[in-house]
């Protein structure tokens, strides 16, 4: 549905984002995750067809966002970093006025507007001046526009934004009951909400795509060994040889001693739990098993390690072709 | 046709927040002024004429009260049209809402049109307000309504040039008072252009005199539609509102 190949954007002699390509399979959730200034709102913006690319192609339902914009644009609904609204309109004369512009009729306009608005949780502000809304109900005016038209493509900057915890969660409810009619592609800087709402991942950095797939796939590349940490109290002995010696066990470092217990670090294979091993060799000794569990596996270690094993960015090499 | 509902939305926009009010109240106040103090002068000298009946063979309420009221409302509406278009782009880039609004599937033309269209509307209802003062003086003595409709014609034209004048530079700049000041330079710049031509000769003057925008609303108010005037205009218009297509659409590929 989504298809970008080698997108380029550069703002003088800044590179926003350089040679980003990936798909996005129609239905699917996929979730834009970087820290600031990486370059997700500047790819949003090509694929909205707001900005044109520097280099690189994009196709959004089979069409090129530069050549056939006016046809993309029909088939998405864009909700833009902070979503920008006007103030002095009320929020149902603003959804009207998006409807119209987007093509829905007459007749059926009121409908689709009460619809967006019960589906964002607005429509008991409905008349209210969008200018007096708080932060949260705006951002929730925001989505409803993009939802309008009923488009086939969602691009979505940082959709929960301003929200608060209650507000957030329903907001990735809806996001989250898009999927399959919809493909949605969402920004956040907020890992939780990937594993939430996202049927996959793109992890951008400093304008690159440094990994793509899906959470699991990314946490199996990032990890491909299980880690297990544990603590044994009133061990005497080799702790650590007697570890390593379980079979499945691949690697055991040392963690600080802490009131006389143990700590170990288990590194063991992905396709043997190691678990119920480790639980039979501590109490066959009799020592006190104070902790196991397994850590690392979160996608935000994942993202960390992604984001920070980034070589240090190279002196940009075309900003010097260009002062030429 | 999607020119409508941006249409609709400027109007909102415009009759929302206090715009249009301020600019009606604030032109109505002073072309009322204006309209009182001339007729007052112009009842003032039909009585002396009493006296002196040579002196009012020439007193006919057009020329002496209409025409110089179209006069003066041309100079107040060089003050009040940037005042009417300077939001129109700039505050939209400002806000970010451009960014929604290009997004949206309408092209740049209709975006275009909605807004140019509104901003006409709304100076078009401001004119017809103020058709108060012909039916006045028609209230009290015959009046010839031809040169007045050609004079509102000549007005309705100035306005549409300095509308789109206003709509160029305001889809040039996010600021807007940039905008709306520089819509009243570029209006007066063309204003004041024709004073050089007394000084000018040859060629240099017909061109100072043409280019003009005072010079072409004269006839009009005389009750002369003139061919080379409605070009000025129409030309005028049409330039305008084609180099702001092309700013809009440069949006779309210079980046």
């Amino acid at each position: 549905m989504i298809q970008v190949d080698n997108l380029t954007k550069r703002y003088g002699p800044v590179t926003a984002i350089q040679d980003v390509s990936f798909n996005v399979d129609k239905g699917r959730i996929v979730g834009f995750l970087g820290p600031n200034g990486a370059g997700k709102s500047t790819t949003m913006k090509i694929l909205s067809c707001f900005m044109p690319a520097s280099g690189g192609t994009a196709r959004v339902a089979g069409y090129d966002v530069f050549s056939q914009s006016l046809e993309v644009r029909r088939r998405i609904g864009y909700l833009p970093e902070n979503a920008p609204l006007y103030p002095d309109l009320s929020v149902a004369s603003y959804l009207d006025f998006v409807a119209e512009i987007k093509g829905v009729g007459r007749a059926a306009r009121r409908g689709r507007v009460a619809d967006v608005m019960e589906r964002c949780f607005v429509g008991d502000m409905q008349n209210r001046l969008i200018g007096k809304l708080s932060k949260g109900y705006r951002q929730r005016v925001g989505l409803a526009q993009a939802l309008l038209g009923d488009p086939e493509v969602l691009i979505l900057d940082e959709p929960t934004i301003g929200l608060d915890p209650r507000q957030i969660a329903e907001i990735r409810a809806l996001i989250r009951s898009l999927a399959g009619q919809h493909t949605v592609i969402l920004s956040t800087h907020i890992l939780p909400e990937v594993s939430m709402v996202c049927d996959g991942v793109i992890i951008i950095n400093r304008g690159r795509i440094v990994a793509q797939g899906t959470e699991s796939e990314l946490v199996q590349q990032a990890f491909p060994s299980a880690r297990i940490e544990l603590r044994v109290a009133g061990a005497d002995g080799d702790v650590a040889g007697a570890v390593a010696a379980i079979p499945g066990a691949v690697g055991v470092q040392p963690r600080p001693a802490r009131d006389g217990s143990v700590g170990l670090l288990v590194e063991a294979a992905r396709d043997r739990d190691v678990r119920p091993d480790l639980v039979r060799l501590v109490t066959g000794k009799g020592w006190a098993l104070q902790e196991l569990h397994q850590v690392g596996m979160s996608l935000e270690e994942v993202f960390i390690r992604a984001v920070a094993g980034e070589p240090e960015p190279q002196e940009p090499v075309p900003a010097a072709e260009e002062t030429r | 046709m999607r020119w409508l509902p941006v249409f609709k939305k400027e109007m909102r926009l415009y009759f929302g927040s206090p715009v249009a009010y301020v600019v009606f109240t604030f032109f109505l106040l002073i072309s009322g002024w204006f309209f009182s103090q001339i007729f007052l002068f112009y009842s003032d000298a039909s009585m002396r004429s009493f006296m002196q009946p040579q002196f009012g063979q020439n007193l006919n309420v057009v020329d002496n009260v209409m025409r110089p009221l179209f006069t003066n409302m041309s100079v107040v509406l060089l003050f009040f049209i940037p005042m009417l278009t300077m939001r129109l782009f700039a505050e939209e880039k400002k806000a970010g809402t451009m960014e929604l609004l290009l997004t949206y599937p309408v092209r740049d033309g209709e975006v275009l049109a909605g807004k140019y269209l509104a901003a006409l509307a709304l100076y078009l209802i401001l004119l017809g307000l103020t058709l108060l003062y012909p039916g006045l003086v028609a209230y009290f003595t015959r009046v010839e309504w031809g040169p007045i409709l050609s004079g509102y014609l000549g007005l309705i034209l100035t306005g549409a040039v300095f509308l789109a004048v206003g709509v160029l530079i305001s889809s040039l700049t996010e600021n807007q008072i940039v905008a709306g000041f520089g819509t009243f330079g570029v209006l007066l710049v063309f204003w004041v252009i024709g004073w050089g031509a007394e000084f000018a000769g040859g060629t240099l003057r017909t061109v100072l005199q043409y280019l003009s925008i005072g010079d072409h609303l004269e006839g009009f108010t005389r009750g002369l539609v003139d061919t080379k005037d409605l070009v000025y205009y129409l030309t005028g218009v049409g330039l305008a509102l084609f180099l702001t297509l092309r700013s809009l659409e440069s949006k779309r590929w210079r980046g």
